[in-house]
Order: structure tokens, then sequence, then C-alpha cells
């Protein structure tokens, strides 16, 4: 079994274009995907985030840390929210975020964690 | 692992030219079983590349085996298991490959012999749709065909460099995210055939009509093509566009000699058919009746039929234009892109005239300014224009083509009759 990251993108446009019953209509279809996902077994995580405008950047790498107000990527796009599953290969993993996509209507980035060390 | 001069083995004697043949021709069935028992193509690779080198040491003593391609994959099972043990405990990567490996006989789909399954699997892995479209096309060029990265790489005009990282990074995604070995399941079936006989398709128009200044064909390019589509036929004899596809490869491979001549591409109507190849055809025609029969038309049936068409013709004059104006006429249906218009309006000049058509291409274009950039647009606008006496028109039509065209044969007739024209 892999773990993959399900990990929703959109801009703030996007989202604010969306209408309030449209919008509550996509948290009901996205909460009974996720009932799918824990029924079958394969749930590790999931969550929405706040806006990217709620972000800090922690730079430790130097002597003392940085910290700096805003998401590390100032990009029009970000990760609005995400998935982890555990499935045996990409195409099975390829089918629950086509079906999540539907779901949250946005778009999903599909990627494989590493295998961890203790797996090998 | 290249072949020949290449590598500076140079493969001189009979013995070693038949030892490359028989590697060529075993390629894609021994990684297809090596990836399926290790799990692993960079392993299967570096154990079919040992397999070879052990056959050009033995072969040419002990003559080539009855049967090379076992010799082959025993020599090269035993190889990748030498090489799994003794890196055991040395590295992680091969560690879980070792553990992958699995000596019971595989699950089989109940549908294929066993090896043919395993090429069917190499062949929907190459070709999956998280692949960039690029890296599908080398993949499965350089797994199930043998060709080299030196090859691939000279027949899609880039550089030997790009093309490996390109083959490399596929390679990785592959593994690490762990695109399945497998042949899809039926919901996702036709979507993931269709993309195998994209990429096939690519390779074989490659060969047809190649880019660059070499040769204006590149038979081992559409050779290669026909390959691998008789080997889809032979694993699914059943879906019509497999048989559709592999007709049409060979309807237009039986014109190959007549297509070319003196460097100079000759067209359909002016092309000698005594120079078509009579067994391509018969096959060719055989394999569009079959898949019509099944009757679920898709573009390659439709693009046989077509084809089927005009080699069932003794003369050009004899042509059926009727049935091919009704065959596009469907082909609309299915495909609705500016291109397929454009070739109807081909059919619908010899059928209503060139004004007509002419008419009809202009209109094309703008609806789709992107035909702008497609040779084939110019050329037949050139062409009606000739028919229609516009010779200036015609002249600027042919400037246009060549503008955009990069075959060196369709460039030598584009200019000759551009140089016709008063």
């Amino acid at each position: 079994m892999t773990q993959y990251l399900l990990a929703v993108h959109g801009s703030d446009e996007d989202y604010a274009a969306i209408d309030p019953e449209t919008m509550q209509q996509m948290f009901e279809e996205t909460d009974r995907f996720n009932d799918k996902v824990r029924e079958a077994g394969i749930w590790v995580f999931a969550g929405g985030l706040e806006s990217p405008g709620t972000a800090t950047v922690v730079d430790g790498t130097g002597d003392a840390p940085v910290m700096t107000d805003g998401p590390y990527l100032e990009t029009k796009e970000h990760i609005g929210g995400f998935w982890i599953i555990d499935v045996p290969d990409l195409d099975e993993a390829l089918r629950w975020a086509a079906e999540g996509s539907k779901a949250c209507q946005g778009k999903v980035e599909v990627r494989p964690f590493q295998a961890e060390p203790s797996e090998a | 692992m290249s072949l020949g001069s290449r590598d500076g083995r140079g493969l001189t004697s009979s013995t070693n030219g038949e030892i490359e043949r028989v590697f060529r021709e075993e390629y894609g069935r021994l990684i297809a079983s090596l990836v399926r028992r290790f799990g692993d193509i960079d392993i299967a690779e570096e154990a079919a590349g040992e397999a070879l080198v052990a056959a050009l040491e033995k072969w040419p003593e002990s003559g080539v085996p009855p049967n090379p391609g076992g010799w082959l994959t025993t020599t090269a099972g035993n190889r990748a298991i030498d090489r799994l043990r003794r890196e055991k405990l040395r590295d992680t990567k091969h560690r879980q490959a070792a553990e992958m490996y699995d000596d019971t006989p595989h699950e089989s789909l109940g549908l294929f012999e066993d090896n043919e399954d395993d090429r069917l699997r190499l062949m929907f892995t190459c070709c999956h749709p998280a692949l960039a479209p690029e890296a599908r096309i080398a993949l499965t060029l350089r797994l199930l065909g043998g060709l080299t990265v030196e090859e691939i790489a000279q027949a899609f005009l880039v550089p030997e460099t790009t093309m490996g990282q390109r083959i490399t990074r596929a390679k990785k995604k592959i593994a690490a995210a762990k695109i399945p070995y497998r042949v899809p399941e039926a919901e996702d079936l036709p979507a993931r055939v269709a993309t195998v006989l994209a990429v096939l398709f690519l390779v074989f128009n490659e060969g047809y009509l190649a880019s660059g200044d070499g040769d204006p064909v590149r038979t081992d390019l559409t050779a290669e093509a026909i390959r691998l589509a008789r080997i889809l036929h032979g694993l699914m004899p059943d879906e019509p566009e497999v048989t559709g596809l592999l007709a049409l490869l060979l309807l237009t491979e039986a014109r190959r000699e007549a297509r070319v001549r003196g460097g100079e591409l000759v067209r359909l109507d002016d092309q000698d058919r005594g120079g078509w190849d009579r067994s391509l055809i018969a096959e060719g025609h055989g394999l569009v009746r079959e898949c019509l029969a099944i009757n679920r038309p898709g573009r390659y049936q439709i693009l046989a039929a077509i084809n089927a068409v005009h080699t069932d013709a003794p003369t050009a004059d004899a042509t059926d234009w009727t049935q091919i104006a009704a065959l596009y006429d469907q082909l609309v249906q299915v495909d609705p892109s500016p291109i397929v218009a454009l070739n109807r309006a081909v059919a619908i000049a010899e059928l209503d005239g060139p004004e007509v058509a002419l008419a009809q291409v202009d209109k094309l274009a703008e609806a789709a300014p992107v035909l702008a950039s497609y040779h084939a647009f110019h050329v037949t606008r050139a062409d009606l224009l000739r028919r229609l006496g516009r010779s200036a028109d015609a002249r600027e039509a042919y400037d246009a083509a060549l503008a955009v065209c990069d075959n060196t044969a369709e460039r030598a007739y584009l200019t000759r009759r551009r140089d016709q024209l008063v």
C-alpha cells in the first residue's frame, strides 16, 4: 500500500465566485465523499485549510528563526484542503481523486508519499 | 543497451547480425516477463542487457539455440536473481525489489497466454495517462520495441541526453507513484486502449511523414508501429478500434513504395498502383471487414475503411468518391476536428468540383484559424486554386505550405508543383 496526498488547488477568486447555495452543496458532497473514504478503510487524514493569508513562514535554518507573514509561495492558486489516503496503486488513487474533485469542485493534485524506511 | 556499431562492439559476423535480430524481436517479451517477475523496470533492463552480452559470448560458438527467447528469458532471470542476492544487503531499493520478487506463477487474466499478458500489461504501463505523452511514446519504443535511447532521440529530433532524462523520469514516476503493471479494469479500458492506439499511430506517422532533413520515410518506425499493433491485435482481437488501427497502418504501408519516388512525394492519384503491396492490401481489407462487422464504428475503423476504398480502386479515376464522402461524414460525427473537415472537402472536390470545395475550405479556416499552421490546409488550397486556374493565388498557397512543411519528399513535390505554374 502507498499513501497519496490528494491536494485541492484553487484561487480565492474561484472560491469567491461560488454562490452560498452551491458552497453548501459542495460541503455536503465533500462530507459524503469523506464518509465513503472512511468506509473504504483507506482514510489516513483530511482537512480544509484557512486562506493563505493566515499562513506564516518560519525560517529556522539561520542563527535565529525568521518569521514572515503570508504563504511561502505567492501564487494565485494555492492548496485549499487535502486528503491523505492509503491505496494499492496510482490507478486507485486517481479514481478517488476524480471523485473527490467532483465533490469539492476543485482540481486535485495526486502525489505519492515516499516509502517510510520501516517499510523497506 | 545499444546494439551494433553504436556501442563499439561492432557486430560484424552473420551470427552477430542474427543475434541482433533475435534480440530486437524478443526484447519486448523479455522485458515484460522480467518486469512481472521482479517488479522493477531498471532491474529488467539490466538483466536483459546482461543476457545479450552472454548471448554474444556463447552463440557465435554454440550456435543460436532452438528457442532463443526461452534462453534469453532464463539467462536474464538468473542474472537478475544473482544481482539481487549480491546487492540485497547493500541497497534498500534492491532489497525492496527482492521482496517483490515472486517465484510463483503469476495470476493469469484468463484471457491470454502468460507471456502475452505480460506484454499487454507493459503496453498499458508505458501508455499510462499519468505519464507525459512524449514519454509514453519513448517508453513504448524503448521497452516494447527495443529501440535504443539514441534511436528514439533521433526519431523525435531531440538530443540523446534529453530523451534519456525523459525516459528516466518516466520510469521513476512509474516506480514512485506505483503506476500499476496490469491491464486496466473494464471501466477504464476503453479510454486506456485509446491512449495505446494514439501512441502507436503517432509512432507510425512520425515514420511515414518523417520530419527533418533525413529520409522522408523512416521504415524502422513504421515497421515498429505495425509490429506493436499486430501484437496488440493478437492480444485484443475483439476490440474493433485495435483491428481498425492495424488495418489503417497496413493499408497505408502497402502504398509506401509508390508514395516516394526519386526523393519526391507522389500523390495518391499519380501513384503507380502496380507498386502497391497486394498482400498487405488483402490483409488490410480483411481486417476492415472484420471490424466493421462488429458495428461499433470508431475513428481508426473509419480511416481504415476510407483507405480500403482507395486501395480497392484499380485506377484513381475509378475511386468511389461517394463512398469516401459518406465515410468522412461518419468520421465528422466521431471526430469533429477541422482537420477531418478539411479531408472531407477533398472528397467534395471530386464530387461537386473544386469551387464548392474551396468555399468550404476557406470557411473552415475562418472558424478554425489554427489550420493556418497546418501544411495540409495550404496544400489542399493550392491544389484547388490550381484546378480553378487561379495561378497567382495557387502559388501563394504553395509558398505558405512550404513555409510550414518539413518533410523532404513533400517539399520536393510542392516546390515542383509551384514552379509549374506560369
